[in-house]
């Protein structure tokens, strides 16, 4: 890999060197490294683009890199990532994508990632989106997630998407068994003429699954958002979704949480607001001895930690 | 040393502060008067936060009154709201952080978190949130301004939106910080458990100053007056 590939997979996976454990890096559309371990297969598919990743019933403590970098201009892919995770494992699965484009030619990457969580299977997902290059050509990414829990199986979702993504359209859904808990964290940050559209959909099917959906987004300049958010809530089940946003200069955010209840058990609540940053603390922040616009970098940086 | 010269503060007609003439270079000094007689604008006029109509100010000499809010920071002045603010995210050891500067170690943020009545285990990685009680947020607001050890710390209302309870305890350990800080303390307070400790006692009525000198001259004639009323 070169320089700016290494730099995109620091961006990405916080990584400097091949991580311990399993890990599959994909750079320019093909696999540059690849790594299984006793209990992490990975697989290349054979009818169409991606990886299965395989792990063994009760893996307990282990970890699997799966990042993407694009650097060459006009590259678009789709790629497909199914996550077969056995019963009782405590895993985290770190991916990421960064793209680097400084030539004309828009560059594209569609990740489509399906995880099935076994039983009392524990998962945490981490995924970071980047973008960065002065070429005319844009870097766009559209991810879709689908997850679904088995009875007991917790998943604790944080996506971040802070610099340099033109157009994004990132799909989540997610079907919950009994006992089933569910915990996304998910943090944007829009500048320039950027477009982001972000939909949630959740099915509350099993009893006393638990759903919580949080997404802290920060929209600059003329950029655009717009998050979208549906719990449906067919059991005795309880879900919570909320979109906090901070608002700059000529931006516009769109945000819409959706609550659908099936059963007189279900508890649904959702939250939404949109604002800019509060004078006073801007102005605290400067009693402190820091300028405008240091405060206002510290108030965004820690909105979307 | 702070001094202010001549300083008035006129908003929409109405004189807010009236020909302000002060120098501030005893230890504690504390500020009193009813409500509406100008001593939170005073201290925002003090801090930068509002801009006097007319009038100078000088610390340590220099003339400040041009000054930002973030340059008189950086002078040496702190100030403590009365309402604290929250932050979504940014947390108790974010905001100590930027109160103590770099130099600081994280043993020394919780040693002053612990001084101020918070565990610090508790306390220093929660978010400046709404998940916080107005006590709690008093107290860091208060934590924060020790931190930034400066020449002049100022502080709006301590006392205020903490139960009775609390504070009797914040009474003795804000005595103990203050004899612990180098700088001029400057706060502004109804309560005579503050005043009592203070060496001085500025009183102001309708935006003027009507009476500044030691604690022992002025308590007593400030509590007469409140029997007088009662």
């Amino acid at each position: 890999m070169d320089e700016i590939q290494m730099k995109m997979l620091h961006e990405v996976a916080e990584l400097d060197s091949l991580p311990v454990g399993a890990y599959n890096i994909r750079a320019n559309g093909a696999s540059a490294a690849r790594n299984s371990t006793a209990n992490i297969e990975i697989v290349t598919k054979t009818d169409k683009s991606g990886i299965d990743i395989i792990i063994k019933p009760n893996t307990k403590n282990e970890s699997v890199h799966i990042p993407v970098v694009i650097s060459e201009t006009g590259l678009k892919e789709s790629v497909y990532n199914d996550f077969f995770i056995g019963d009782n494992c405590d895993v985290v699965i770190i991916a990421g994508c960064g793209i680097h484009n400084c030539g004309n030619g828009d560059s594209a990457h569609d990740g489509i990632h399906t995880f099935y969580v076994g039983k009392n299977s524990k998962v945490k997902y981490v995924e970071k989106h980047y973008g960065e290059g002065e070429g005319r050509g844009k870097k766009l990414m559209n991810p879709t997630t689908v997850v679904n829990l088995d009875s007991g199986a917790q998943m604790f979702m944080q996506t971040a998407q802070i610099a340099g993504i033109d157009d994004t359209l990132r799909k989540t859904t997610a079907i919950l068994a009994d006992n089933a808990k569910l915990e996304i964290n998910e943090s944007v940050m829009t500048t320039g003429t950027q477009n982001a559209i972000s939909e949630f959909t959740a099915d509350l099917n099993g009893e006393n699954c638990k759903c919580n959906i949080v997404s802290r987004t920060v929209a600059k300049n003329n950029s655009k958002q717009h998050f979208t958010s549906r719990l449906n809530g067919n059991n005795a089940c309880s879900g919570h979704t909320e979109c906090d946003s901070i608002i700059m200069d000529s931006a516009s955010v769109l945000a819409t949480p959706e609550l659908l209840a099936n059963s007189t058990e279900a508890s649904l609540i959702h939250e939404a607001a949109i604002g800019k940053i509060a004078g006073e603390q801007i102005i605290k922040l400067m009693t402190l001895g820091l300028t405008e616009a240091e405060a206002e970098e510290q108030i965004i940086s820690g909105f979307l930690k | 040393m702070l001094e202010l010269k001549n300083i008035n503060y006129e908003i929409d007609g109405k004189m807010i502060l009236e020909n302000i003439n002060l120098r501030i270079d005893d230890h504690f000094v504390a500020i009193t008067g009813p409500n509406g007689s100008g001593k939170s604008t005073l201290a925002k006029i003090i801090a930068g936060i509002a801009i006097p109509t007319s009038g100078q100010i000088l610390l340590d000499g220099e003339d400040i009154t041009e000054l930002s809010i973030t340059e008189r920071a950086k002078k040496g002045i702190s100030y403590a709201f009365q309402q604290p603010v929250r932050f979504k995210g940014l947390t108790v050891k974010d905001l100590m952080r930027l109160s103590a500067g770099k130099g600081t170690s994280f043993k020394e943020l919780c040693n002053i978190l612990n001084e101020v009545g918070l565990n610090a285990q508790d306390y220093i990685n929660r978010s400046l949130d709404g998940s916080l009680s107005g006590g709690e947020l008093k107290r860091i607001e208060i934590a924060m301004i020790f931190a930034r050890s400066s020449k002049l710390s100022l502080f709006d209302e301590p006392e205020a939106g903490i139960d009775l309870w609390s504070f009797q305890k914040l009474i003795t350990v804000f005595a103990q910080m203050v004899s612990k800080t180098q700088g001029n303390v400057v706060i502004i307070s109804h309560q005579e458990r503050i005043l009592n400790i203070a060496d001085k006692i500025i009183y102001l009525k309708k935006g003027k100053v009507e009476k500044y000198d030691t604690k022992d001259i002025i308590l007593p004639t400030l509590l007469e007056s409140v029997d007088s009323i009662n």
